[in-house]
């Protein structure tokens, strides 16, 4: 990057926004839920029920002693069947809580507003609603909100980039929670201390920022702000977006409030409007449901863990045999080997691919063109990684700044020999990890 | 587990890392556009040295697409012609001839450009040095006699003329005022191998080739500009009777700087990677094109300036390998912080 550039690199991938134009629909509660225990980055929770309890809905179901955490809530009401143990999508092996529903939907009777008057409150009462970052990182949200430098400057910046393509879930949400991503926001600056908040849209979603703009000038809202971003991939990423608005450099590892910024996803600050006013914590989410293999895409919300195929066949089921079932859009998400997996928290699309859709050339040798070099928001060097990588290298992995990447895909998706350089990436930073720990 | 009759649920699905959508811009299109590019260029030594120019460039690139081929074959390795980098090279090296080249030694270039340069390097991606601008160097070594015997445009052919000198052929000799007009050596008119006399042409399928974004606008330009300005320079501190601009322009327009500086010199495999390196690579080429017009004994330069270049890229990578987010000032201001809420935090 030549310094002062006024944008970092991106790259420009297809939309597919296909699903933008889909209203959002609710789905019945289905007869099973399984709820995992490990939505959240840090400890898994343990159950707090056995089998053959009664539960209600947005009662606490699992919660832990560890720091890093956010508490689970039971989506339906119903009889717990079991505790079962599954393997996600990572390897490793999740708890689940699974509820047999009965229909009703009966609300737990300690459900109410959170009461609170001052900022530890609000943290506390973030922690109890389950939020986790729901742009799919699922970092805690409380924790994001208690920074150690509190009472310095903070900028607020809530991200609507919703650079994925497929995914509408968050524009969805910005068109018809729009309120609720205000409030949320004026709550959060008000405990925070923050004079000013951004909501940064990309603006090949016009719509969301005409609505934001209008509503914030109706009620007199200067401190909040929309910032149209550029409609290209990777906008939403944190550290890309803290660059775009405030054009502060946030290196990995370094937490975004360190620099004065608290990034926050639109649809976590719409949950969290709305759970000021009915108290109800995280049960559901807004998914969009995409991909040539489903009959009917569309946005729909889900109750948390509902079973992929149960959503799947709310919209219609499959029209065509599924090769590949993602977790997230395209560029980061996580590919799933069954379809019972359960919808956890984080999860903004579900998009089931037929074989057609999910084919990757084979891979060819590089020209060295420098397109992964120039298409890398951070102006890596993902060729030398690669050289780096084979050759176990981990003095030059170091030097050529591995640990910078986020693992955004631009590389992969840009390379005209179809390499798998986000892969290797991924490979060198566990490289580089375990030789630290040595 | 409750599952209902008739519930297929699939377990075996596809696994693979992220991201799970790439480009449709592959390899074989991106060398697509490259011949597209030379598309202007070739039609333009048809206009001006007839239909000989089609067949030598067919006959290169056919050669070169079946030397990779029996490369490929007789070693057992998978065939990656279909790629069109050796067809690429090919009709490159064929515009670096002159019109009336015979072609058996064309194919020999192809030979030294395919087999030599590229696949007993380990093929596509491999190579250290551009494999047309070998062939052509090899060539010109070789049958040196045939590569500087320049056919006249069909505007300039006379009874008792077909041959005839190149502008830079014109000035070595010492005889710019034989030299044709600046007009001329843009339209194309002129002596010269048959894809590097038509400027307009070449500037058609630069723009091509930068609208497209297969090549980054930086090496063209930084040569073609390092080429001006440095004859600019030398011109007005020497003299010339035609003045130092029309001297500069020329240096610009004749030969093949602007040919080099858009095909050859913006290979992607024998040229840098990182920013700054470009613009050191294209100053570098510029520099070294005028050293060797000025005060060596070739009249003209551009592919040793190339292959010097070449060879100078994998260190100027190196060199410039620290531009990254990050770096200066801002990853200073960061460290700061962190440290100070570090501190924060401990007391």
């Amino acid at each position: 990057m030549f310094f002062g550039a006024k944008h970092l690199n991106s790259i420009a991938a297809g939309h597919y926004k296909n699903t933008a134009g889909c209203a959002t629909e609710v789905m019945p509660v289905p007869e099973i839920v399984k709820i995992s225990m490990s939505q959240n980055i840090g400890a898994p929770c343990k159950p707090l029920v056995k089998k053959g309890d009664e539960v209600k809905v947005g009662q606490k179901i699992g919660d832990t002693d560890a720091f890093l955490h956010v508490p689970v809530h039971a989506s339906v009401s119903g009889v717990v069947q079991g505790i079962e143990t599954q393997r996600n999508a990572m390897g490793g092996y999740d708890t689940l809580v699974v509820i047999e529903s009965d229909g009703k939907q009966e609300v737990d009777p300690s459900i109410k507003p959170p009461v609170y008057n001052d900022q530890p409150g609000f943290v506390q009462a973030v922690k109890d609603s389950g939020l986790v970052g729901l742009g799919g990182a699922s970092f805690p949200t409380w924790l994001k909100f208690n920074p150690k430098n509190l009472g310095e400057p903070m900028t607020l910046i809530i991200n609507g980039a919703e650079c994925e393509p497929f995914i509408t879930s968050d524009h969805r949400t910005m068109l018809e929670d729009t309120q609720n991503v205000i409030d949320g926001a004026l709550e959060i600056m008000k405990w925070l201390g923050s004079e000013e908040g951004y909501i940064g849209i990309e603006d090949n979603k016009q719509d969301a920022i005409d609505k934001f703009d209008k509503l914030l000038s109706k009620q007199g809202i200067t401190k909040l702000k929309t910032f149209p971003l550029q409609a290209r991939y990777p906008k939403g990423a944190e550290r890309v977006l803290i660059y775009e608005v405030t054009g502060k450099t946030c290196n990995a590892g370094v937490l975004p409030a360190d620099l004065g910024c608290i990034v926050s996803n639109v649809t976590s600050v719409a949950f969290l409007g709305q759970y000021l006013k009915d108290g109800m914590p995280l049960i559901s989410k807004r998914v969009t449901i995409d991909g040539d293999a489903v009959a009917k895409p569309g946005n729909v919300v889900v109750p948390i863990g509902a079973q992929i195929h149960d959503v799947i066949e709310f919209c219609g089921g499959y029209k065509a045999e599924p090769r590949k079932i993602l977790m997230g859009g395209p560029m980061m998400g996580r590919a799933i080997f069954s379809d019972r997996m359960p919808i956890v928290k984080n999860n903004n699309a579900i998009l089931a691919f037929t074989k057609e859709q999910s084919f990757i050339p084979e891979e060819t040798a590089c020209i060295s063109c420098g397109r992964c070099h120039t298409a890398c928001p951070f102006e890596l060097l993902p060729t030398g990684f690669a050289d780096a990588y084979e050759a176990k290298d981990v003095k030059r992995l170091n030097d050529l700044k591995i640990m910078q990447c986020m693992e955004c895909g631009s590389c992969s998706y840009i390379c005209p020999a179809h390499r798998p350089l986000a892969f290797i990436n991924k490979l060198g930073k566990a490289l580089v990890r375990e030789a630290s720990q040595k | 587990m409750t599952d209902n009759k008739n519930t297929v649920y699939y377990d075996n699905l596809a696994v693979s890392s992220s991201p799970h959508l790439v480009t449709s811009l592959d390899t074989q299109k991106t060398m697509m556009w490259v011949l597209i590019a030379l598309a202007p260029a070739f039609l333009a030594s048809i206009f001006y040295f007839g239909p000989r120019s089609i067949l030598l460039t067919v006959v290169c690139m056919a050669a070169s697409a079946l030397f990779e081929w029996c490369y490929e074959k007789l070693l057992g390795k998978p065939i990656t012609v279909k790629d069109l980098s050796a067809c690429v090279t090919g009709a490159i090296l064929a515009m670096n001839l002159p019109a009336n080249f015979p072609v058996w030694m064309a194919i020999i270039g192809c030979f030294v450009a395919i087999v030599i340069v590229k696949m007993l390097f380990g093929g596509l991606g491999r190579n250290f040095a551009n494999p047309a601008i070998v062939g052509r160097i090899v060539l010109l070594l070789s049958f040196t006699t045939q590569m500087t015997t320049w056919p006249l445009t069909r505007g300039n052919v006379t009874a008792d003329a077909v041959t005839g000198a190149t502008p830079l052929g014109l000035l070595a000799d010492n005889a710019m005022a034989q030299a044709p007009s600046l007009k001329d050596m843009f339209l194309g008119n002129i002596g010269g191998a048959m894809g590097e006399t038509c400027t307009i042409a070449l500037l058609i399928g630069l723009v091509i080739l930068i609208w497209k974004k297969i090549i980054s606008p930086i090496i063209p330009v930084c040569y073609i500009c390092t080429v001006f300005v440095f004859s600019l320079i030398y011109y007005a501190a020497v003299g010339s009777e035609f003045g130092a601009l029309h001297m500069a322009l020329f240096h610009v327009l004749a030969g093949g700087v602007v040919f080099g500086a858009t095909f050859c010199a913006t290979d992607y495999v024998t040229s840098p990677i990182m920013k700054y390196a470009k613009i050191a690579y294209g100053i570098g080429c510029g520099l070294v094109t005028m050293i060797i017009r000025l005060f060596c004994a070739y009249p003209e330069g551009a592919s040793f300036a190339i292959l010097f270049m070449n060879v100078m890229t994998p260190l100027l990578d190196m060199l410039a390998q620290n531009q990254f987010y990050g770096i200066g000032a801002a990853e200073k201001a960061a460290k700061k912080a962190a440290k100070e809420g570090k501190e924060a935090a401990k007391s």
